[in-house]
């Protein structure tokens, strides 16, 4: 284990303890998004360059920026009253524990374990990635973008405003609320002239 | 003289590894980097603002700022100083930690977006194999701090400016985004080092510069105009409209803080406007053959001001957006336009050399142009406007 990594790697662990353990929402999704950037930054270390760039683009400036406006838009972002904390927590970590653990035995019990340690490190810059992504694995990529435009075509539908009856209803509601012209701000000259 | 901070940087480096231990020279080399550039671009910074300000003036039909020093010209000084002995400000409500930390997280992503800006002949701080990936990935992280500096505040104007701010990036950022994908596309690399070279050359009169292709051009307009947005500049200044939002997310920010979140919209309008100079017209290549002479940094420095010159004249002429209007150009049009853009420089590549290039190309980008134009007013009933004047 590398100075760097472990300085990351603490960053980064500290950053979720955080993000689970605020009370307040906002702060727990500021949290959030440090910790994505400690997961960027160890990709950067791995010197998977592609992955921890796009790692900061997606999940610092989209998934993080998702996360507040849906915070900000159903509820106030005030801090609760009482902690956050709660009994049912303990059957929530006997579960993360067998899943990690399971996780730890399956890592260890690899082929892949064995096989590493003679292969030297496998060289991927953009070029390759952008190459593999437009040859070998194109199809599973076209197939990607289909469902993100259905899925992007899903939601404009079920946000659009419904061109129905209640529309019509408000429409002719606010023509009949229009008001006539505004009379009464300049008095009309008199013949006297000038202005009553 | 082209090489002359960079010979410069190697005689500094070679005097102190006399001094210095072996392991500490790249540390003190990267730090001379990160001083030039925090040193330049803010000169380039306190030159901009009397800059604007002169510039208003002369297009609002006022004088600018003309008190201290030869024609005002020492006011960016006296700014300076006013901004550090400034009371600091917070309100009681604010949520403190965060309120302190915005303008640091902003200001971060905008100095660190230059360290892959080629600015010269050799002079890049870091030659990134995806420098233009970099770019983008560092500049969404301010995004963040725009939100973080309106929602501490405690403010309704702060959070309305902070929402329409990140609103507005983030519908923006898929043009500039996109708009940069064609050069990617014909020069295939994202290696803004390399981008640069693919435009050192001369055809003809013209440098191979890419605002003179027809995709290039178009990809060029479409850039800036995100830039602008991006950069939170009128006419896309809803985010800190005066006249609606106070100042917007930075309401409830006094003295230096203040002046760090007008430091860091100007320092990553001057990045977007070198990355725009990088991509489309030709970084710090000369335009002619015969110019060589002239130090490559003095290219980009001279492009950088001419582009700033352009955001000022833009300022002063047009009006604020509404927000619908915003929100309906960035995706009615902008998005449209820079997917046909694509197709362009995808046939500018395949179709093969000479005129017919040209034509093909030019003929996706003018006729998509004119048909999405007619096809968004078509309907609105919007005719030319006529005044009737009080008899």
């Amino acid at each position: 284990m590398t100075p760097p990594f472990a300085v990351i790697a603490v960053l980064t662990i500290a950053a979720a303890v955080a993000a689970m353990t605020l009370r307040n929402l906002v702060h727990s999704a500021l949290a959030i998004a440090v910790a994505f950037i400690g997961l960027a930054a160890t990709y950067l270390q791995l010197n998977a360059q592609f992955v921890g760039l796009t790692q900061i683009l997606v999940y610092v400036g989209a998934v993080a920026i998702l996360i507040v406006f849906a915070i900000l838009l159903t509820r106030g972002g005030e801090a609760p009253e009482k902690s956050v904390f709660s009994l049912s927590w303990i059957w929530g970590v006997l579960v993360t524990l067998a899943v990690f653990a399971t996780l730890v035995w399956a890592i260890k019990h690899s082929f892949v374990v064995e096989r590493e340690t003679s292969v030297t490190a496998p060289e991927a810059n953009v070029q390759q990635i952008g190459q593999a992504l437009m040859t070998r694995f194109v199809l599973p990529l076209e197939v990607i973008g289909l469902l993100l435009t259905a899925a992007l075509v899903g939601a404009v539908i079920i946000a659009m405003k419904e061109e129905s009856v209640k529309a019509k209803i408000e429409d002719g509601r606010s023509k009949m609320d229009e008001p006539a012209n505004p009379s009464s701000i300049l008095h009309p000259p008199s013949s006297r002239g000038g202005q009553r | 003289m082209d090489q002359i901070f960079v010979a410069l940087k190697h005689w500094l480096l070679g005097q102190l590894a006399t001094i210095l231990p072996a392991w500490l020279l790249p540390v003190v080399s990267a730090l001379m980097s990160i001083a030039a550039i925090i040193g330049v671009f803010a000169t380039l910074f306190a030159i901009m603002t009397i800059l604007e300000r002169k510039g208003l003036g002369r297009i609002q039909n006022r004088y600018g700022p003309n008190r201290v020093g030869p024609f005002g010209f020492l006011q960016p000084a006296a700014d300076g100083i006013k901004a550090i002995i400034k009371e600091d400000v917070v309100p009681r409500a604010a949520d403190k930690v965060v309120h302190f930390l915005a303008p640091v997280v902003l200001v971060i992503p905008a100095l660190l977006v230059y360290s892959v800006l080629p600015i010269g002949r050799n002079m890049v701080a870091i030659d990134l194999d995806a420098g233009l990936l970099f770019f983008f990935a560092v500049g969404a992280a301010s995004e963040l701090a725009v939100f973080m500096a309106g929602w501490s505040s405690r403010n309704k104007y702060a959070l309305l400016g902070a929402m329409r701010a990140v609103a507005q990036m983030v519908s923006y950022e898929i043009p500039l985004i996109l708009s940069t994908i064609s050069v990617v596309m014909i020069t295939g690399t994202l290696s803004p080092v390399k981008i640069v070279e693919a435009q050192s050359t001369h055809a003809g009169l013209l440098p191979d510069w890419f605002v003179f292709t027809p995709w290039g051009f178009a990809g060029f307009i479409l850039f800036m105009i995100s830039a602008n947005a991006e950069a939170n500049r009128s006419p896309f200044d809803l985010p800190e409209g005066e006249s609606e939002l106070v100042a917007g997310y930075f309401t409830e920010y006094s003295g230096f803080k203040f002046a760090l979140f007008f430091l860091a919209e100007y320092l990553g309008l001057f990045a977007v406007s070198g990355l725009g100079i990088t991509l489309f017209l030709g970084g710090w290549n000369s335009p002619f053959a015969a110019l060589d002479f002239v130090p490559s940094w003095a290219w980009f420095f001279a492009k950088l001001l001419g582009l700033i010159v352009l955001f000022i004249w833009t300022r002063g002429t047009l009006p604020r957006l509404r927000v619908d209007q915003l929100m309906n150009f960035a995706w009615k049009f902008m998005i449209p336009m820079v997917l046909i853009n694509l197709v362009a420089a995808a046939a500018w590549h395949y179709v093969g050399g000479g005129f017919a290039r040209w034509f093909v190309s030019g003929a996706i980008v003018l006729g998509s142009y004119l048909l999405l134009g007619r096809g968004l007013f078509h309907g609105k009933g919007i005719t030319k406007r006529t005044y009737r004047y009080a008899e």
